[in-house]
């Protein structure tokens, strides 16, 4: 079996992939990945189905071991990579050979890096999706010893690359109104907009944090509210007026009421945003929303065409004396002594 | 919410970009849950192109649909039509409910707060045994967690406000009350209401065929049980923990 075997692995790294729809009626959140955008990019990366599985490290990467040739493809939040102690690029594709070790360090920006493997990873689905969804009682962290299995894949190019949109320092979120807007006044509305929020320390798969000066943002009669359905984006305000970006992971129905629903397409910037990064809600008409993402969801399947080889510059090549530049040539600083084999 | 006149209701809202709610009341009623399950069931059977996944809340049914397939106006347009079509508010309930009776253990250490619901229901523990012992309750939503039902309604004596505080853990199959429902655990959770009963039906497994054991419609009794009983039960009948099922006739 093609696999990875897990050396080393940060506390907050699962196998996620495009999540379970369609059990909301049942309690079952849909989960998938915090950033469903960097699926799409690896999967563009390998020439391969997005609904592939991949491992989704938050904040910390991990080691890991090849017990064969595999190919893989780094997306998400930058983290530094080697392979054998030889920097890899981010947000491209590789080759691996058996026994060799990579390694991925911690996030230098952005919360969620995913490591891709030819052909998915491929444990078992349950409930007809591969993402744990841990308190959903679905699957659990990846842990050390773990072997990720690689699906079938068929020998294909590496060493692509895509300019990836950064969406790692907060930003500008777009949001529609949603049927408990009119609980919030219009000046709250509008207050709300104008305030210029930090994501806060609590943050998770579940839902992220905003935080802001000034007093909070509180709908009219806000405790006498039936529970109702959550989706995905919904900004929901706690008791004090504390807005939480619910992502997908959230749970299916709250009597908290929400402001509005952020778009799909902005979820991402959300999942990624560091502590204290900036953040601004917009409102926009569901109109105007549902064109922003449909435009997004176009880019989204033209990814694989803005793939390009990854060509290096030879003066940003730190390991260039490694690299055997002209068949048969000496390197200058190899030790002409060695007998070789165990370099 | 703010209150609405009783002509609002149904109600069709707009949810995030691509999603729609029918809502049919403020405040659960039983009339206004009876429409949500058939509203849904009305949906379901319709099957319209576009429209990705249904779901009720106590009194609301929610529609996820791809509005590059069906666009919110024709959506609406068709709620509105099949809306007019008949008084959900006195539609049957859907067909196929069971009816589950489930032995549960009340009060003891494994359900510690069933002595301070009584005192707050104003009744001695074996009077609030009885009571909910005796309650029909019906599956009025499923949510929060996987397969959870929200179960009721119980009866006005048991309207009694969330707890202040959150309890930090019951295991999975507690029972828990508050404003005249019940909540059947299935995982170990921190919740805000009062743990009751103790039982040991597991409602949701997700290795299993059947993953997911209640509908909403469905009627559950929790009928008391020895201590001594329910722990041997548990042990015989690890997945059911002795809860049986049988059909409702339409």
């Amino acid at each position: 079996m093609n696999a990875l075997k897990v050396l080393k692995i940060g506390p907050a790294a699962s196998v996620q992939d495009g999540g379970r729809p369609g059990l909301l009626d049942q309690g079952v959140s849909r989960g998938g990945a915090a950033d469903v955008l960097a699926l799409a990019e690896g999967a563009a990366l390998l020439r391969q189905d997005p609904g592939l599985a991949a491992l989704e490290m938050g904040g910390m990467g991990g080691t890991f071991e090849a017990t064969a040739p595999l190919r893989i493809a780094l997306t998400g939040a930058p983290m530094a990579a080697t392979l054998d102690g030889a920097a890899l690029a981010w947000n491209a594709s590789h080759r691996i050979e058996a026994g060799q070790r990579l390694d991925i360090g911690p996030a230098r920006r952005g919360v969620y890096g995913y490591l891709h493997l030819g052909g998915g990873i491929d444990t078992e689905p349950v409930l007809g999706s591969r993402s744990a969804h841990v308190a959903a009682g679905l699957g659990r962290a990846v842990a050390v010893g773990d072997l990720l299995p690689a699906g079938p894949d068929a020998p294909g190019e590496t060493g692509l690359t895509l300019a990836a949109e950064d969406r790692f320092q907060g930003g500008e979120l777009r949001i529609v109104e949603s049927f408990q807007s009119a609980l919030f006044p219009p000046d709250v509305r509008n207050r709300f907009a104008e305030t210029e929020f930090t994501r806060g320390s609590r943050a998770n798969r579940m839902g992220v944090e905003m935080l802001s000066d000034g007093e909070g943002f509180a709908a009219a009669g806000q405790l006498n509210i039936l529970s109702e359905v959550i989706v995905p984006g919904d900004v929901q305000m706690t008791g004090d007026g504390k807005p939480f970006v619910l992502l997908r992971e959230a749970q299916t129905t709250g009597g908290y009421p929400r402001i509005g629903t952020v778009l799909p397409c902005d979820l991402p910037k959300v999942a990624q945003a560091q502590a204290g990064a900036s953040i601004r809600f917009r409102w926009v008409s569901l109109e105007e929303g549902l064109q922003i993402q449909d435009a997004y969801d176009r880019a989204l399947r033209a990814l694989p065409g803005d793939c390009h080889p990854l060509l290096r510059d030879p003066a940003d090549i730190q390991d260039l004396l490694s690299y055997q530049l002209v068949s048969g040539a000496v390197s200058a600083l190899a030790d002409p002594f060695a007998t070789g084999g165990d370099t | 919410m703010t209150s609405h006149v009783a002509s609002d209701f149904p109600m069709i809202r707009t949810v995030g970009l691509t999603g729609m709610l029918v809502t049919f009341a403020d405040a659960l009623s039983e009339p206004s849950n009876r429409a949500t399950l058939a509203f849904r069931q009305r949906l379901e059977a319709l099957g319209l192109d576009g429209v990705l996944e249904t779901a009720t809340s106590l009194a609301s049914v929610y529609i996820r649909f791809d509005p590059a397939i069906l666009d919110h106006h024709r959506l609406q347009a068709r709620l509105e039509e099949e809306l007019s079509t008949r008084d959900w508010y006195q539609q049957a309930l859907p067909p196929g409910r069971r009816f589950w009776r489930v032995p549960t253990v009340y009060g003891t250490d494994l359900a510690p707060q069933l002595a301070e619901a009584a005192d707050a229901a104003g009744m001695s523990e074996a009077q609030a045994i009885d009571s909910l012992g005796s309650a029909r309750v019906r599956v009025l939503t499923i949510g929060f967690a996987p397969g959870q039902p929200y179960l009721g309604p119980l009866g006005p004596e048991w309207d009694l406000p969330r707890q202040t505080e959150l309890t930090p853990m019951v295991p999975r199959g507690a029972l828990v009350l508050a404003i005249r429902q019940f909540v059947l655990f299935s995982s170990a959770t921190p919740t805000g209401w009062r743990h009751v009963g103790q039982t040991g039906f597991m409602i949701f497994r997700p290795e299993s065929e059947a993953p997911f054991a209640l509908q909403a419609g469905d009627e559950l009794q929790f009928e008391p049980v020895s201590r001594a009983d329910f722990l041997k039960l548990r042990e015989s009948d690890a997945a059911m923990g002795g809860a049986i099922a049988e059909e409702i006739p339409a």
